[in-house]
């Protein structure tokens, strides 16, 4: 039980030529809820579809539950995939089926269930989410906030082993969003599982989590449970969590010197 | 899974496909009409096929038997070789006429089996040995032209 | 003039990348074929999108095309006294090329461009990944059974564009005309082979529905993800299927009637 669900080990990942991570060790317990953080576009996303085995990693390992990702064929890699739901940044809901068809989605795929078993099922994650009354809507009939907690009642549909979810909170009113932090946890809890939140909110994510890792330019700058986070000196964490805009986190894309671009290169 | 309203119009749509398909496999293209039954093969030899072409009918008292299969050059007799098949129902004696004639004036250009008078029936893959060649238009109106040019030389003479 | 070879090259390179890949790509269509066809109603919704929502537009042409042919045949015809003979060009002409080129220029460009774009949205929308990441393979669910709807689809539209076709000559040039219509049927099956005219175009169709679909389904799924990317893909995939049919028939027409 001591080795943790996932575990990446000096993790460093490239679309073409541009370094995206450099060199990210971390890992994410059995039963744990961890947080990660980080700037816009500072490679979280791509971290979770290595994870998933989406991606490969230029160097080092990702390792799921005692498997090499990159090292799985296509057979063991869906296998494995089975226990893992994700929730993507943009929901990703199929707009050609219901909201209740979406949630079934993954049970019909793969499960024998008979129908009643199935609906009930979906019921019962629908209502988790509050949208029990939508079930008959297509996705181009939901607002942002609900098409996200529908894409979130079809992650847990199949009660995996490995949750990650990518920017769970984006787009709910304080209330959802404070209902939705904790289905994320009581649900961990409950099945047992591994949670992975990649999240902007640092406030709801302290309540929640139990660990959080700050990443920055391709490495895991900071990392601690959320009293420490809290107490934290650390400038870069300090920063974070008390959103200020001079700090060492890092704003702009990476570009040339803005003034010599502004002068055109003269001076 | 219930049925749907899908359902039915995807049965509609495959149903009149294939509607369509028989339409055009009976009605168009008469699949029992040209049906040739357990055939067997004859050939011929001709000193000149004229514009007979493959897959050309061959008839007899102008009922479609057959179809001519291959058409090549028989570089031993200096003669073109066609081999045809011929429905296994029909039978032809041995001293059977194979000529090549043409449906209409300028229609096209077929075999036709004359019946001889024989017991014998000529076997699968026998060749039969008298034929007579295509009509050649050509050579039809230059002839014409030299019997008047004979004809009406003479003619001053007689008087 | 070192950057024009360059780029002439990375287009090369680029282009037989891409035949490999689709090359791959059509094969692992194949392979989860089997998964599709388990699922039967998967094909069946393509096989309504794809063939009941084109029925109306190949009707139509259908019909027009052999009203066209009627009248054209009937004034080439008449000239040489053998208007008997028009059933047998309407037919032939619509079996042998104008059915299956016709309604697959048409095909392609009502359906495949849907197949392309929904394919093409779908990545878009990550719905793609997000079926992947569900360990359920787009290419069995959401690949095989539009190739499939469409490969389907093909022949059966064919045929009733040329039955439409022939039904269009007829009115022509029986019913206004005044052709014999024992003689307009009679000459046209003593000059339509089955094996010959018929299977010869209903194959041609065929092959046109694999190259479509094939078409369609690829630029879909390899279509750059984004607006911009889904609408060329949309245009590639009526402009490369419409060189593809045009293409093919000319191969197959070559070895298919080099006889006569
Ligand atoms: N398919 C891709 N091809 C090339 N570069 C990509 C691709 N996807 C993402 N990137 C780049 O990788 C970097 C990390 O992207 P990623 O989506 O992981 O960021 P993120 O941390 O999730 O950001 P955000 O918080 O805004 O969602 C970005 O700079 C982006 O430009
Ligand atoms: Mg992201």
């Amino acid at each position: 039980m001591s080795e943790p669900f996932v575990r990446l080990e000096n993790v460093r990942f490239a679309y073409g030529e541009r370094a995206i991570l450099r060199d990210i060790s971390l890992s994410i317990p059995r039963g744990k809820v961890v947080a990660i953080m980080g700037g816009s576009g500072c490679g979280k996303t791509t971290l979770l579809r290595l994870i998933g085995g989406q991606e490969r990693a230029v160097g080092g390992r990702v390792v799921v539950d005692g498997q090499d990702v990159a090292g799985l064929g296509r057979e063991a890699l869906y296998a494995l995939r089975r226990r893992m739901g994700m929730l993507f940044q943009f929901g990703a809901l199929f707009t050609d089926m219901t909201v209740f068809d979406n949630v079934a989605f993954p049970l019909r795929e793969h499960t024998d269930l008979p129908p009643e078993l199935i609906e009930d099922l979906v019921l019962l994650k629908l209502h988790a989410v509050g949208l029990r009354g939508a079930a008959r809507l297509m996705p181009g009939e939901l607002s942002g906030g609900m098409a996200r907690r529908v894409a979130l009642a079809r992650t847990i549909a199949l009660d995996p082993a490995l949750l990650m979810y990518d920017e769970p909170f984006t787009g709910l009113d304080p209330i959802s969003l404070g209902v939705i932090g904790q289905l994320i946890r009581r649900l961990n809890d409950a099945l047992g599982a591994s949670s992975v939140i990649v999240t902007h909110d640092i406030q709801e994510s302290l309540q929640i989590v139990d660990y959080i890792y700050f990443i920055s330019e391709g490495r895991v700058v900071a990392e601690g449970a959320p009293d420490e986070i809290r107490h934290t000196k650390d400038p870069f964490v300090h920063q974070f969590v008390h959103a200020e805009a001079d700090g060492p986190v890092p704003f702009h894309y990476p570009a040339g010197d803005y003034a010599q671009a502004l002068t055109g290169g003269r001076a | 899974m219930s049925r749907t309203t899908l359902d039915l119009w995807v049965g509609v749509f495959v149903a009149i496909g294939i509607a369509a398909l028989l339409f055009l496999a009976l009605k168009v293209g008469s699949i029992s009409g040209s049906g040739i039954q357990s055939p067997y093969t004859l050939s011929a030899h001709f000193d000149n096929i004229g514009g007979l072409k493959v897959r050309a009918p061959v008839k007899s008292a102008g009922v479609l038997v057959g179809r001519v299969e291959e058409i090549r050059y028989n570089n031993e007799r200096f003669q073109a070789e066609v081999v045809f098949t011929v429905d296994g129902r029909y039978k032809f004696p041995v001293d059977t006429f194979a000529n090549i004639l043409t449906s209409g004036l300028l229609g096209e250009q077929y075999i036709g089996l004359d019946p001889g008078g024989e017991e014998k029936n000529l076997a699968p893959g026998e060749v039969i040995k008298k034929t007579q060649s295509a009509v050649v238009l050509e050579k039809l109106i230059s002839q014409f032209m030299f019997d008047k040019a004979a004809d009406s030389e003479p003619a001053p003479a007689k008087k | 003039m070192g950057g024009v070879v360059r780029r002439l090259g990375a287009m090369v390179v680029n282009g037989v990348w891409q035949l490999g890949f689709a090359a791959r790509f059509f094969w692992l269509i194949l392979v989860y074929s089997g998964q599709s066809f388990t699922r039967l109603h998967l094909t069946i919704r393509e096989l309504y999108f794809s063939g009941v929502l084109s029925l109306l537009i190949i009707l139509v042409s259908g019909l027009f095309v052999g009203l066209v042919l009627g009248l054209q045949g009937y004034e080439i015809l008449q000239r040489y006294g053998s208007t008997d003979a028009m059933g047998t060009m309407v037919a032939l002409s619509l079996l042998r090329e104008l059915g299956p080129v016709v309604a697959g220029l048409l095909f392609a460009s009502r359906a495949g461009s849907a197949v392309t774009a929904e394919i093409g949205l779908m990545k878009v929308t990550e719905q793609l990944k997000a079926m992947d990441m569900m360990a359920v393979s787009p290419i069995a669910r959401v690949v095989a059974p539009r190739f499939w709807g469409g490969v389907i689809s093909m022949p059966l539209l064919a045929a009733l564009f040329s039955a439409m076709g022939i039904f269009g000559g007829w009115l022509i040039g029986v019913v206004f005309i005044g052709v014999d219509d024992g003689a307009f049927w009679s000459q046209m099956q003593a000059a339509v082979d089955f094996r010959y005219d018929v299977m010869n175009g209903v194959l041609k169709s065929f092959v046109f529905g694999v190259a479509v679909a094939l078409i369609a389904v690829f630029e879909g799924y390899d279509c750059v993800p984004t607006a911009e990317g889904v609408s060329r893909a949309i245009t590639r995939t009526v402009v490369s299927s419409a060189l593809a049919i045009l293409a093919l028939d000319f191969v197959m027409t070559s070895f298919m009637f080099r006889g006569l």
